[in-house]
């Protein structure tokens, strides 16, 4: 009897350190917020996923804030109020600001000093060129991409033009769409998504002009906007022109131009090379991708610059949580995850053997679309191709884009729209400027 | 006569098309949506693009969360409302009375993108950030409500609490007693205003919710708004008809009483 | 003075104090805060601070930019007002001629109040979308007109306009069938019997009968439309094109939101204070008027 009650007891006791024993070893949370929704939301939650069951320490949880401004915002808040998460999602325009927040962990000194060895040699410069200070990189490049051109094959050859020649030139562009207008494969030519960054952000370094002074905001912070001189005068003019004509139809801003590609309506889209995954499930017609067009001589073929986001470490959180932090980020650089995450979301791998892995498996004999946006980084950047850092761009961009909107209705002439888009642009470099003077 | 009811139905018509084409939507299969020209006809795949808008973004608690937020603000703001408005009507002047009847008309003078910022810094003051608190204490002071209680007092005959008073009756048993019974349309109209008030609340939420859990439904629509590449229309309005029923059942229960109220206040 | 029958001295405060707790937390207290915010600038993430007395002041009132916003604030909610108010006064009238199912009619008209801004603006961005949105489509057969609100700022006006009257107006169909149901109906046969015509009958008797609810509404309407209606501008415009939907509420939300820039945004919350409380004060004197007359 007695032996049967303790061999009870002995059950009890097993029973009851499995149920409690194992959730008592509790994992360190790692605060990861994000923008990614949708498709990319779920496979952010799962490289997520993938980190929290390679390891047992910690646990990374990862929330979609909304969209870019809105994480940004919700960090920042939540920063000053010292309960910052510790992995935020920021947009390349919003780099300037962290770089000069003070509230930053930089990735490089992070690995350092958590003693996680880094090959950076590996990483691909154009990319990180953008996100470092001094030649050290200040946040994890996540979701990197660059404006390519969409082209709708069917529409091609129902215009009699080569569906697998797409137009390399602007003036090639202006040709096919007056051909494929004209035969009715389409109601009109292109469009473009995200007006600023593909049709100035990354037009200007891609003809190697430069963006702003200061190296495009680089050497210091009282920068000014470049964008109204002839190159840009040029290139919005005859964007404006051709709107008039119904040759290229403006489409709003952010992803929204994309509806007129996908029906059919518009031949060709300028967009970023994130989507080809979104593409591959929604176009129901063939297609292809080529670069950025191009002005051709005199303008020299420079490269593009990445768009996209990084991942900021935000100070202010257990100094132990920090080698989570820097496990989960040593995690997403590994050439497995890159390879998978390039796969996956159609958004650039970051390392040279990322891509060397990728090529060696033919990845992109059998996808040329998705080496297309990789092709336009290749050229050593020069000052005016290594990126933007410019103060409130996020503003910038915005005063930008409705400038572009007046010039495209026919309120403003190029030269106008731009002048007014300078001067509102320098105001707020100006403000920007006296925050944050040392 | 006939040409009033015909124009009355047309302008109804066009009144809730909006409601009736989004329903119309949410039962199209995605490539249905971009069809030319415009399905009008409802199609079969309603139960789908719910069932799938519901996994997206889990719409079961954020219509949990909105509802019980919404219903927790009207309550709290109708009873603060009622008591505020008991204590300036049925009490002898006190010192201070006018000053704090304005402090509370003021409120309305501060809508909330007036003082955002440092509310949310409020809240993270007392711990409340992601939290039920937050989404709904900040709320509970109304302004409209404490004056539509107090009008609506003023109009009850002074006989009714004078009896009481003679009666040996206790100010609190009076409210209870003989107030609320006679305030009901106005309780419930109150109520429906707050109730969609709060319902319709969407900085806010957006701004002091960090977990999905917490969510309200409006984000939730946005968030299936907000997705890359092609919006999936189809899923969106269903999540939209599924945020318009809570709003359309309270609505329906209590507009009686929302209306009858109007008309109480128009016939003084 | 008549109806305070009560004694007590304690109790009152008691009462009161609740709704004064949260008023002087939630309210004053951070209002105040945004009063003084507006007399510095602040680096995004706070770690810069620096007082700049009414520099932010200026800044605003010398843009371009900020008396665009003020002028697109008032054509939208007078916009709105007019919409919402008129056409709830048209439908209540109509559904004051006896006729059959008034009360579904009211239900059904009354319905889109129920619905957030937000989701109304996503409906009516899905209706209105130029490439496929089926008003434009119908409209294509009437003119070649193209009623673009990506670039046309007065569409993408019009579109905001629409969409939140569109939510409002079943309030106001409420109020006016309220007041219309109370104008006894020997006022308006007394009327019929001296021959007047029934339009004129309706301007001559039942609008001046009706001014204190429509001037109630007409206040309502436009506080609603500067204050509630950030939701449908964000959802569907975000300000654009051009600027030419970008309301005052819209711009405290993207400057100190989105540009991160809180000196400004908390300037342009003070001078935002000021239009409110224009409004309330007409508000409030027409309330009161009506409790003294009373």
């Amino acid at each position: 009897m007695e032996a049967f009650s303790r061999r009870w007891t002995a059950l009890a006791v097993a029973v009851a350190v499995l149920l409690i024993g194992t959730p008592a070893q509790a994992k360190t949370e790692i605060h990861f917020w994000h923008a990614m929704g949708g498709q990319l939301g779920a496979a952010t939650n799962e490289l997520v996923k993938q980190f929290n069951q390679s390891q047992s320490e910690y646990e990374v949880k990862a929330l979609n804030k909304g969209t870019y401004p809105e994480v940004l915002t919700g960090a920042i808040a939540a920063y000053r109020q010292k309960n910052p998460p510790h992995i935020v999602q920021v947009f390349d325009v919003g780099t300037q600001t962290m770089l000069l927040s003070g509230a930053i962990y930089p990735i490089f000194q992070l690995m350092k000093e958590q003693e996680i060895a880094v090959n950076w040699g590996d990483f691909i410069k154009p990319v990180t060129g953008y996100y470092s200070k001094d030649g050290n990189l200040y946040s994890m490049p996540f979701n990197s991409s660059s404006p390519i051109l969409y082209y709708n094959k069917t529409a091609f050859k129902k215009a009699g033009l080569n569906p697998d020649k797409p137009p390399a030139t602007w003036k090639e562009v202006g040709e096919a769409s007056k051909k494929i207008i004209a035969a009715g494969a389409a109601k009109c030519g292109f469009t473009t998504s995200w007006p600023s960054w593909t049709m100035l952000e990354n037009t200007f370094p891609w003809h190697d002009q430069p963006f702003a002074t200061n190296q495009n905001g680089y050497t210091g912070l009282d920068t000014k906007l470049l964008i109204n001189g002839e190159f840009g005068v040029k290139h919005i003019g005859q964007l404006a022109a051709w709107q008039k004509e119904g040759v290229y139809s403006y489409g709003g801003r952010m992803g929204a131009p994309d509806t007129k590609f996908i029906s059919g309506e518009c031949a060709m889209d300028i967009q970023s090379s994130a989507v080809i995954g979104g593409f591959k499930k929604s176009l129901k017609f063939e297609w292809g991708t080529g670069q950025l067009p191009h002005w051709g001589a005199p303008y020299k073929k420079q490269n593009a610059v990445v768009g996209g986001a990084t991942l900021w470490v935000l100070k202010g959180q257990k100094p132990a949580d920090y080698k989570g932090v820097a496990r989960f980020m040593k995690f997403i650089a590994e050439p497995h995850q890159q390879m998978w995450w390039h796969v996956t979301t159609g958004y650039l791998p970051i390392t040279h053997t990322a891509i060397k892995n990728l090529e060696t498996g033919y990845h992109f004999k059998k996808n040329p679309e998705q080496w297309t946006a990789l092709s336009q980084l290749s050229a050593k950047p020069t000052p005016n191709s290594l990126g933007h850092r410019l103060g409130n761009f996020v503003q910038i961009r915005e005063a930008i884009e409705s400038e572009m909107e007046n010039i495209f209705a026919g309120k403003k002439t190029a030269k106008e729209g731009l002048e007014a888009a300078v001067a509102k642009g320098n105001a707020i470099l100006g403000e920007f400027a006296a925050a944050n003077k040392p | 006569m006939l040409a009033a009811h015909v124009l009355l139905a047309a302008a109804t018509l066009v009144i809730v098309f909006p409601m009736l084409y989004a329903v119309q939507v949410s039962t199209l299969e995605f490539q249905e949506v971009f069809v030319f020209p415009p399905k009008l006809l409802p199609g079969a795949a309603f139960t789908d693009n719910l069932q799938r808008a519901w996994e997206k973004v889990h719409l079961g608690r954020l219509l949990a969360n909105s509802a019980g937020i919404a219903v927790a603000v009207a309550l709290g703001k109708t009873c603060l409302s009622v008591l505020a408005a008991f204590a300036f009507t049925y009490f002898r002047d006190f010192p201070g009375k006018t000053l704090l009847f304005v402090a509370i008309l003021v409120t309305h003078m501060l809508p909330l993108p007036v003082r955002i910022v440092p509310t949310f810094q409020l809240m993270h003051d007392f711990g409340w950030v992601n939290s039920y608190q937050a989404l709904t204490v900040p709320f509970f002071a109304s302004a409209t409500g404490t004056l539509l209680f107090r009008q609506f007092f003023l109009t009850i005959p002074p006989a009714l609490s004078e009896a009481a008073r003679v009666d040996g009756a206790g100010p609190l048993r009076f409210l209870v007693r003989i107030l609320l019974p006679l305030s009901l349309n106005n309780l419930a109209a109150l109520f429906l205003v707050e109730f969609l008030y709060m319902w319709n609340e969407y900085l806010w939420p957006l701004i002091v919710t960090t977990s999905d859990e917490m969510r309200v439904v409006q984000i939730g629509i946005k968030m299936l708004v907000a997705t890359d590449a092609q919006a999936e229309w189809n899923l969106i309005m269903a999540g939209v008809v599924a945020a318009m029923v809570p709003p359309l059942l309270v609505l329906l229960a209590l507009q009686r009483s929302f209306v009858r109220s109007i008309s109480l206040g128009q016939e003084k | 003075m008549k109806r305070a029958v009560f004694k007590n001295r304690g109790l009152p405060y008691l009462l009161v104090l609740p709704q004064i707790v949260v008023t002087l937390v939630f309210f004053f207290w951070p209002a105040f805060e945004s009063l003084r915010l507006s007399f510095f600038r602040t680096s995004p993430f706070g770690d810069k601070t620096s007082f700049v007395g009414l520099e932010n002041f200026v800044n605003l009132l010398s843009s371009a930019e900020y008396y665009q916003s003020i002028a697109n604030t008032f054509v939208f909610a007078f916009g709105v007002t007019a919409l919402a108010v008129g056409l709830g006064l048209f439908v209540a009238a109509l559904a004051t001629q006896k006729v059959r199912g008034l009360a579904a009619y009211r239900t059904a008209v009354l319905w889109p109040y129920g619905i957030a801004p937000p989701i109304a603006g996503i409906i009516f961005l899905f209706i209105f979308h130029p490439s496929y949105g089926v008003l434009p489509y119908w409209l294509g057969f009437v003119t070649s007109y193209e009623f673009n609100w990506l670039l046309k700022g007065w569409v993408a006006m019009a579109l905001v306009i629409i969409a939140t009257a569109w939510t409002h107006v079943g309030y106001n169909i409420a109020f006016f069938l309220a007041g219309l149901l109370a104008i006894p109906t020997s006022v308006l046969e007394a009327a019929s019997v001296d021959g007047a015509g029934a339009l004129r009958r309706f301007r001559s008797i039942v609008l001046p009968l009706l001014s204190p609810i429509t001037f109630y509404l007409v206040v309502v309407n436009l506080i609603f439309s500067f204050f509630g209606s950030f939701g449908v501008i964000h959802a569907v415009t975000q300000g654009g094109p051009g600027n030419a939907t970008e309301i005052m509420v819209f711009k405290v939300y993207k400057d100190g939101f989105i540009g991160l820039n809180l000196g400004s945004s908390a300037a342009q919350s003070v001078l935002l204070m000021f239009v409110v409380i224009v409004l309330t004060a007409l508000q409030f004197r027409f309330v009161e008027k009506k409790v003294i007359y009373s």
